[in-house]
C-alpha cells in the first residue's frame, strides 16, 4: 500500500495574466512505513504537492492514487483519502476555533461520526502524544494557550483521526530550537511505534538528516532529487541550485576530511551527531600526532 | 476554486488606457456615464458601441473577461428588456395572457438593455485596466479638495488601499482554513442548508481572528515606521498627467459632443 503521485502538473488560476505553473510532471511513490522529507525553497511547489496527497488539490494533469484508489473530483474516493491521509498544514493554530482544547481536537473524530467513547479515547491518546495532559488541558480554550502549545492542540487534533499516513507541511516554522526538537521526536516516535507513515515538508536540512529515511527535493515545480538522505547530501551543487543547504553536519564532515582529516564511516554516521563523533574520535585516535590539525586550514 | 478569484479585476497590460492617469480616467468615465443617459437614437448609440468595442480592442483585455462584469447582472438585463417589451404601447406582435409585445416596446427594451451594458462595460474598462492602489489614490487626489470642509480624504483612501490589500490575503487565509478543516472531515458541498451553514462556524471564527491580529500587527507597523495620517506625506509613484492623457481628453470632449449633439439635433428633426 502506498500513495502514488503519477506525472502530476498543477497550474495555479490557469488562462489568466497571473497563470502560474507549480508542479510540473512530478512522479514519486510513498511507500507504507516511511519516514519522507520534502525539501525546497520557497515557492518550489511543496506545499503544492502535499495538497494533492488527500485530494485537497486536483492535478491539472497526472493521477494522484491512494492504496490503489485513484482520486478524482469529490467522489467517495477523495472522503476515504482525507480519512487516510491526515494533514497538518502550515500554522496548524490558525485552524482552531472552539471553545475547549478537548472539543476541538474531538471535531476531526465527530465528523467521522464516532461514539461518545470512541471519541474520548481518541481526544485522550491525541493529548498524550503531543505532551499536554487530559486532565489540565481538556476545558481550557485553545487561544489562552501559548504558540506552541496551540500547535500541539492543533496537530492533536489531525492525530485524534488516526490517519494511517500523516503529512506535514512545516510542522516547525515558528518554534524555537528546544520545541522543534521535542516536537520531531514525537513525530519519530509515533512512526516508530504506530508504524505510522510520515511525510514532512521542511527546508530545515538538519533535521531533515535526523530523521528521514528518504528525501525529496523539489525545485521549481521539478522533482531533482529523490534518495537516501546520504545519498542526497552527496549533490551539494544540486542542493545549492535548489536554494538549499547542506546539513551544517555533513558541511563540518566534508570539511574536516577536504583538510587531510581521514574519517572512516558508514554513510549513515555522516546524518548524525553521535556517528560523527564516534568517527571523528577513531580518526583521531588513528592519528594521535597530527598536530597542524588546527592550522592546516590556514595554512 | 476560491483563490482562482481576482480582486479589483485589474488585469496587467501596456495599453493606451493602462499608461493613462487614473484621476482623467476617472472623471472621463463620470462623463461618458451621464452621456449614455443623455444619448438617444440609433446613431449617436451606435457610435457610443462601436466606441466601447474599439476601446476594449485596444485594452487588449480579452473579450471574455469583459463578458464575465456582465454575466452577473444578465437576470436584470432580460427582466429589463422584457418588462418594456411587454408593456409599451404600439404596434403589437405577439400576446401573452395579459402581456402584449409590440414593436416599441422591443426598441425600447432593446435600447436600455444597451444602455445598461455599455455602463457595465464602460466603467469595467476603468476597472480593469487601472491597479486597485492607483484607483484609490487616484480618488485619496481628486477628494483632497474636500478636505476643507472636513472630508477625510486621505484616511478614506488608506483603508481602502488596506482593504483591498487585505482581500487576497484574507482569501488566501480561507482557502487555507477551509482546507485544513476539509482534511479534518468537514464536507462543505453536501449536507443539508443546516449543516452547511454550521459548517461556516469553522472557518469564521479562525478568519475573525486571524484578521483582528492582522489588524493589530499592521497598525504596529505602521506605527514603527511613524506613520502618522496624511500630512506632508509624500508618494513613491506620483501621478502625472501625460500626452496621452491630453489626447484622450479632447477626443472624450470632441466625442461626447458630437453624439450628444446629434442626439438633440436628430430629435427636433
Amino acid at each position: 500500500m502506498s500513495i502514488e503521485v503519477k506525472n502530476v502538473s498543477y497550474t495555479y488560476m490557469p488562462g489568466t495574466p497571473f497563470e502560474s505553473k507549480a508542479l510540473d510532471n512530478v512522479s514519486l511513490t510513498i511507500e507504507e512505513g516511511s519516514f519522507t522529507a520534502i525539501a525546497g525553497h520557497t515557492g518550489s511547489g511543496k506545499s503544492t504537492l502535499v495538497q494533492h496527497l488527500n485530494g485537497l488539490l486536483q492535478p491539472t494533469a497526472g493521477q494522484i492514487i491512494v492504496d490503489g484508489q485513484t482520486l478524482a473530483g469529490k467522489g467517495k474516493e477523495v472522503k476515504a483519502a482525507r480519512d487516510k491521509v491526515g494533514m497538518v498544514f502550515q500554522y496548524p493554530e490558525h485552524q482552531l476555533f472552539e471553545e475547549t482544547v478537548e472539543a476541538d481536537i474531538a471535531f476531526g473524530p465527530k465528523n467521522r461520526e464516532l461514539s461518545e467513547a470512541e471519541i474520548t479515547a481518541r481526544v485522550k491518546m491525541a493529548m498524550e502524544f503531543v505532551g499536554l495532559d487530559y486532565e489540565t488541558y481538556r476545558s481550557k480554550s485553545p487561544f489562552s494557550l501559548s504558540g506552541g502549545q496551540m500547535r500541539r492542540v492543533a496537530i492533536a487534533g489531525v492525530i485524534a483521526l488516526s490517519p494511517k499516513y500523516l503529512v506535514l507541511d512545516e510542522p516547525t516554522a515558528g518554534l524555537n530550537p528546544a520545541g522543534r526538537d521535542e516536537l520531531l521526536e514525537k513525530i519519530r516516535e509515533f512512526h516508530d511505534k504506530r508504524n505510522m507513515t510520515i511525510v514532512f515538508v521542511s527546508h530545515d536540512m538538519d533535521a531533515i538528516a535526523r530523521y528521514a529515511d528518504r528525501v525529496i527535493v523539489l525545485s521549481g515545480g521539478n522533482l531533482v532529487l529523490d534518495a537516501a538522505p546520504n545519498e542526497v547530501f552527496a549533490n551539494k551543487e544540486t542542493i545549492e541550485e535548489a536554494g538549499l543547504l547542506l546539513p551544517r553536519l555533513t558541511t563540518l564532515l566534508r570539511t574536516l576530511e577536504a583538510n587531510g582529516l581521514k574519517l572512516d564511516m558508514k554513510p549513515k554516521d555522516m546524518l548524525t551527531v553521535e556517528g560523527a563523533v564516534r568517527a571523528i574520535m577513531a580518526a583521531k585516535k588513528a592519528a594521535p600526532k597530527h598536530k597542524d590539525n588546527r592550522t592546516g586550514g590556514k595554512g | 476554486m476560491i483563490s482562482d478569484i481576482t480582486i479589483g479585476q485589474f488585469f496587467p497590460g501596456k495599453s493606451v488606457l493602462h499608461r493613462m492617469d487614473p484621476r482623467v480616467k476617472i472623471v472621463l468615465m463620470f462623463f461618458f456615464i451621464v452621456s449614455i443617459f443623455l444619448i438617444d437614437g440609433p446613431i449617436p448609440y451606435g457610435a457610443l458601441t462601436l466606441l466601447t468595442i474599439i476601446l476594449g480592442a485596444v485594452s487588449g483585455i480579452p473579450a471574455r473577461i469583459i463578458a464575465k462584469s456582465v454575466k452577473p447582472l444578465w437576470w436584470i438585463l432580460l427582466f429589463t428588456f422584457l418588462i418594456h417589451f411587454a408593456t409599451m404601447p404600439g404596434r403589437v406582435v405577439a400576446q401573452i395572457w395579459i402581456f402584449q409585445f409590440t414593436e416599441e416596446g422591443f426598441w425600447r427594451g432593446f435600447f436600455i438593455s444597451l444602455r445598461l451594458i455599455l455602463l457595465i462595460v464602460l466603467s469595467s474598462y476603468l476597472t480593469l485596466t487601472t491597479s486597485p492602489l492607483m484607483l484609490t489614490d487616484a480618488l485619496e487626489r481628486l477628494l483632497s479638495p474636500l478636505k476643507c470642509v472636513g472630508v477625510p480624504a486621505h484616511e478614506l483612501a488608506m483603508m481602502m488601499t488596506i482593504a483591498l490589500r487585505f482581500v487576497p490575503t484574507l482569501l488566501q487565509e480561507t482557502d487555507k482554513i477551509m482546507k485544513a478543516q476539509q482534511s479534518r472531515g468537514v464536507d462543505f458541498s453536501s449536507g443539508n442548508m443546516l449543516t452547511q451553514m454550521r459548517n461556516i462556524i469553522p472557518i469564521l471564527i479562525p478568519l475573525f481572528i486571524s484578521a483582528f491580529r492582522r489588524a493589530d500587527e499592521l497598525a504596529m507597523a505602521m506605527e514603527a515606521r511613524c506613520y502618522h495620517g496624511g500630512e506632508g506625506r509624500t508618494r513613491m509613484k506620483s501621478l502625472a498627467v501625460s500626452g496621452v492623457d491630453y489626447g484622450a481628453v479632447a477626443f472624450s470632449v470632441i466625442f461626447l459632443g458630437a453624439v450628444i449633439g446629434a442626439s438633440f439635433f436628430l430629435k427636433q428633426a
